[in-house]
Parts: C-alpha cells; structure tokens; sequence
C-alpha cells in the first residue's frame, strides 16, 4: 500500500485517465529544491575556484562575501526544504512517501526496475505504466536526493559550523563530530565537492529522463510536477 | 627534590620574584585567563610542589624542541625549563648514558603516577620497533613503559599526535602516533609542525600549575589554541571575503598582500594558533611573510594533497586528480551519455515509425 508500483487497476491507468498524484508541497518543494540546487551548484563552485581577483581596496568589495551569503542562504533553503519534504511524506499521500522509502525487499519492484533498464537499452519495445516513479527513477531519485542531500546538508553545516565556531548549532550538531570522523576539514571538502557532482549529474540525467518520457512513455510527467495531475496516454 | 615548590626551583634557577609574577601575568593572559588569574598562578607555584616531566623522543627531527627553546618571552622558556630540564630530555638534560637512563628510572619510581609524560617524535611499529632505537631498545618499549607510570600525557607536534611525514603514506616503517599506542591514559595533543613555542610553554604550565589537564576538544587538542581556524583570525580575511586574490607568487596582489586562497592556502582548514599568537615572539607567521598555511597541525596533512592548491588531490581513487576534476568528469561523461541516448532514441523512433504507421499516429495524437 504504501509504494504503488506497476499497473495497478486497469481502469486507473486507463488511455485519457486523469489521476492525482502530487500535493502542492511536494510541487513547491521540487522546484525550490532545483533552485537552490542550482545556486548552491554555482555558488560553490566559485567559492573553491574563486573569480578572478579584484583590485581597489578591500573595503570597496565584499564578492567572495555576496558568493559565500547565496550559498549559505540557498542551503538553508535546500536543508529546511528537506525537512519540510521529509514531513510531508509522514502525511502526505502514499506518492510522498517514495521518496524515502525503498521497496527494496519486492521482487516485483526489482524485476520492473530491470525492465525499466532494458526499456533504456531500446530492448523493450513499450515501458510500464506507472502512477509514481518507475522503480529506476525511484532508486535514483532515493540515492541522489535522499541521501545525497542530506549527505551535502550533513557536511555542508560541518563545514559551515566551522566559521560560526564552537557554541553555534551547527558546530554542535554537525562539525564536532563530523569533522574528527573525517580526520580534518580538508578531506570533508573533498568529499562534499564530490557529492555535489554526483548531484549535478543526477541533475542531468533527471532533466533527461523527464523530458524523454514526456516525449516517449505512457503518461504525462513534466506537467505532473506543475498541476499535479498525471494523465494516462494509451 | 620531591619536596621543592614551582617558586623554589625559579628562585634557585636565579629568577628575581618581579620576574616570576611577571611571568605568572604573562601565562595568564596566554592561557586566555583573567588578570585575576596571575595571582593564582603566582600561588599555586609558590605552594605546589614541582610536577616532574619526562620529555622522549621517538621518531622525530627534535623541531619541536628547537621551537620550545626558542620561546619568545625568555623567561617563559627559562622557568619551564627549569622545571623540565631536572628530569628527563634526552636532548637538553646534561647527563647522558647509564646515567641517564638511571634518571629515568629513578622517575618513574620515585613519582610513580604523578609525572608527566612529554612525547615528541613517535614511536615505529614495524619490525618489532627496531626503527626507532632507544638505549639499545625499541623505542615503542620505552614509551610504554613511561607511560604506564605518567599522569598525564603530552603529545608534542604532528609526529606524537597523528604521525606527520615519517607516517605519510606509504608509512615504511609504520610511524603510529602515540594515542594509537597508549590507550589507557589521557593524551594531550600538541599539534603542529612544530607547535608553537608559547603554545608549548603555555599548555604545560597550565598543566603544571593548575594540576589538571586544560580543556580539549574531541581529538584531543587544548581548545585555547586549537579551538579557531588559522582562517578566522587572519588579517587578510577582508581581501579574502573582498574576493581579492595573489593569482601568482609575483603579482601586484601578492605585493598588496592579498589573500593567498588561490595559492592554495590552507588556512581555511587548519586549526592552530598561528594567526594569533604568531611565530618568533609573534614578529611574523607564514602569511604574513606571505605563504600560504600548509595546514602543518592538521591529520596526515602530508597525504591531503598539494600545499599549493586550494581542491586538493585524492589519491583514493588511484590517480591524482581532485574532486572538481572527477566530479566534472563525471557529469561531462553523463552530458555527453544523455546526448547519444537523446539521438539514439530519436533514430529507434523513427524507425518504429516508418515501421508501424498506425502506432505513431497514436503517439502524435495523444495528449
Ligand atoms: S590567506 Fe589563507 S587564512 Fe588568510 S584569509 Fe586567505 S585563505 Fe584565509
Ligand atoms: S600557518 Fe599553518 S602551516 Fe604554518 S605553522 Fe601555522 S598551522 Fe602550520
């Protein structure tokens, strides 16, 4: 019941049928997410490879600042965005659920997670029809932003606490034990571009596949993650 | 010996009473205390008997004892060395041979449980300890002798408190930092290549007038010198926020002064005193002479990657390159994945279009 996998009844996913699958949070959260993903993507990247350098005199520029300000406030809207997100799925419906919740223990689910990767492999001629996220999409959409996320929000606040120092929350919760794990900052740096990369490139694929199977499955996508609405083809 | 106070020991050393509140003054305002605490200090060295210190070396270039003897305020040096060269220091003590080794010894029984054990260097476990040889016996079995009898213990620099250049990979000798070896007793770690000489001198006259070990943070190191980044007591922090950067060692910003992020600074990441205190009774410290933090105090900062980079090398992944480097090679690769499956899909489209007219009218036609 709580992961909807597969065909269920026919008249569900029947061709023109109309159902509802995500709430305005979940639709608010995607796009603000991509946003702030988008920014922290950025923002980071010049704060570890800075602009080129200014001259005057210091007090004249705050850039580094104004960078290092968007990436901080994005992530703040990335990691409460996720708690929120995180909330929703304990009361939200079933679809909002998928998001943490792997059906790993389904054998159906892995069987269509295959068909789903020869569809893929142009060796299905016509993918499943699916409600919520077929299981590839599902099992991505976990590793990168489940877990990617709350990876990034885990070392992103280490790093950040580092700077507000030893009092602030962040440097409780999250760089006093997190940093020694690592060995020292420079290895949490490491590991937290490598990560945002891993983002970036789920980013990619996620925007491609959305747009393929608008363009080549059996129901609607792109416009689900608007009006909520997923609309049924064949 | 064993019933000398702090004061006694300085008074016999011919230090004058002005010259030791002065000194009590001095550490107090080092230690991050209160004026109010130099009378303390004064007291608690007029009252306490000596707490007496065994200074080993292991595997180590002795920077850290050249650092400690160079101490800025010279009386800081002279009181605590009056203290510590009594004892045990195989490099400053005067004695030498059996002697030597019957000082040691002596410690050990006489204040069994009530000596402080100074680690610089670290001890080599491969091949039985042989790389390391003390007296004509490994190194790792002195330490753990004098360790089991010592209140407390002292890990000076990056070699005692994480292994530094002799434990950088791929560690021949298998170079183990003390805490690693000795489990069984509290370690204070003293970090840095070498530490600080006011660091030093501060963290052990804490110790030693105040009898307790000062307060460290989870990985063992005093939060009173450990507890800011190199990075947030920088005086080139503003052209660092202003987003004015040396780009190269001999460009106009490196004449301004500006900050040496670019240059691969590693001020950002290191947790030391530097940017405070600073070096050579505090006349200088690298960035200010205009290099960038190599991150000395920081664990196994000999395999963290370049000093001259900002993204460092991981070598995990058995080639150098750093993370924006595989990262961008990753999602490259995925963009350029997403364009052939973007054309491939396009070519099995239209071939199953010409092949089935009837079904493609269906796709075209649906919403
Ligand atoms: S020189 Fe180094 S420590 Fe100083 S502000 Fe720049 S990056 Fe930070
Ligand atoms: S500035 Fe950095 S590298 Fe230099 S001594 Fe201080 S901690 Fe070590």
């Amino acid at each position: 019941m709580t992961v909807n996998i597969g065909i269920k009844a026919e008249d569900e996913t029947a061709a023109g049928k109309t159902i509802f699958v995500y709430e305005w949070p979940v639709r608010l959260w995607h796009w603000l997410n991509a946003l702030s993903i988008v920014i922290l993507a950025v923002t980071g990247y010049f704060i570890a490879s800075p602009l080129p350098s200014l001259s005057g005199e210091a007090s004249d520029h705050f850039l580094m600042g104004y960078i290092r300000f968007a990436h901080f406030t994005a992530a703040y809207i990335f990691a409460i965005g996720f708690l929120v997100r995180a909330y929703w799925a304990l009361v939200g419906n079933h679809h909002a659920r998928e998001l943490f919740h792997l059906p790993v223990t389904s054998r159906k689910w892995w069987s269509e997670m295959l068909h789903e990767l020869r569809w893929y492999f142009f060796l299905e001629k016509l993918p499943n029809k699916y409600m919520g996220h077929n299981p590839l999409a599902h099992l991505m959409m976990f590793l990168s932003v489940t877990l990617g996320g709350a990876f990034m929000i885990f070392t992103g606040f280490a790093l950040y606490g580092e700077g507000a120092q030893e009092g602030h929350w962040s440097h409780t919760l999250f760089t006093s034990w997190l940093i020694p794990l690592f060995g020292q900052s420079q290895s949490v740096h490491s590991w937290h571009h490598l990560v945002a990369w891993g983002i970036v490139t789920f980013m990619i694929v996620h925007i491609y596949a959305a747009l393929r199977e608008e363009a080549m499955s059996r129901q609607t996508i792109i416009s689900s993650m608007i009006n909520g609405t997923r609309t049924f083809r064949d | 010996m064993a019933t000398e106070t702090f004061y006694e020991v300085m008074r016999r050393q011919g230090i004058t009473r002005r010259s030791f509140m002065k000194f009590c003054s001095l550490t107090a305002a080092s230690l991050g205390l209160g004026p109010t605490f130099a009378p303390k200090i004064a007291q608690a060295m007029e009252t306490k008997q000596r707490t007496p210190v065994i200074w080993l070396h292991g595997l180590e270039c002795t920077c850290c004892s050249e650092s400690f003897i160079r101490s800025a305020h010279p009386l800081a040096k002279d009181v605590v060395l009056s203290m510590l060269s009594l004892d045990y220091d195989d490099t400053l003590m005067a004695a030498a041979g059996h002697q030597a080794e019957a000082v040691l010894d002596e410690i050990k029984k006489k204040y069994k449980g009530n000596y402080i054990l100074a680690v610089e260097g670290n001890p080599p476990l491969n091949e039985d300890g042989m790389y390391c040889m003390h007296g004509g016996r490994p190194f790792v079995e002195i330490l753990k002798e004098a360790a089991a009898d010592a209140k407390a213990i002292i890990s000076w620099g990056a070699c005692a408190s994480w292994g530094c250049v002799q434990a950088a990979k791929p560690n021949p000798t298998r170079a183990t930092p003390v805490h690693k070896v000795i489990t069984d007793k509290p370690i204070i770690k003293v970090p840095g290549c070498p530490p600080i000489a006011e660091v030093m001198t501060g963290v052990i006259t804490y110790m030693l007038t105040f009898d307790r070990i000062p307060e460290l943070d989870r990985q063992g190191r005093p939060k009173m010198f450990y507890g800011q980044r190199i990075h947030d007591k920088c005086y080139r922090r503003p052209h660092f926020d202003a987003g004015q950067f040396v780009e190269e060692w001999d460009d106009d910003a490196a004449r301004k002064g500006f900050c040496l992020y670019k240059m691969g600074c590693k001020g950002p990441t290191t947790y030391n005193a530097c940017s405070t205190m600073r070096w050579n009774g505090g006349v200088s410290f690298p960035i200010q002479s205009g290099h960038g933090c190599i991150g000395c105090s920081e664990e196994g900062f000999w395999d963290k990657g370049g000093f001259y980079n900002r993204v460092t090398n991981i070598n995990q992944f058995g080639i150098e390159s750093n993370a924006d480097k595989i990262g961008g090679t990753i999602a490259a690769t995925a963009g350029a994945a997403v364009v052939a499956h973007a054309a491939a899909t396009a070519l099995s489209k239209a071939r199953s279009d010409n092949g089935n007219q009837a079904k493609s009218d269906q796709t075209k036609g649906g919403k």
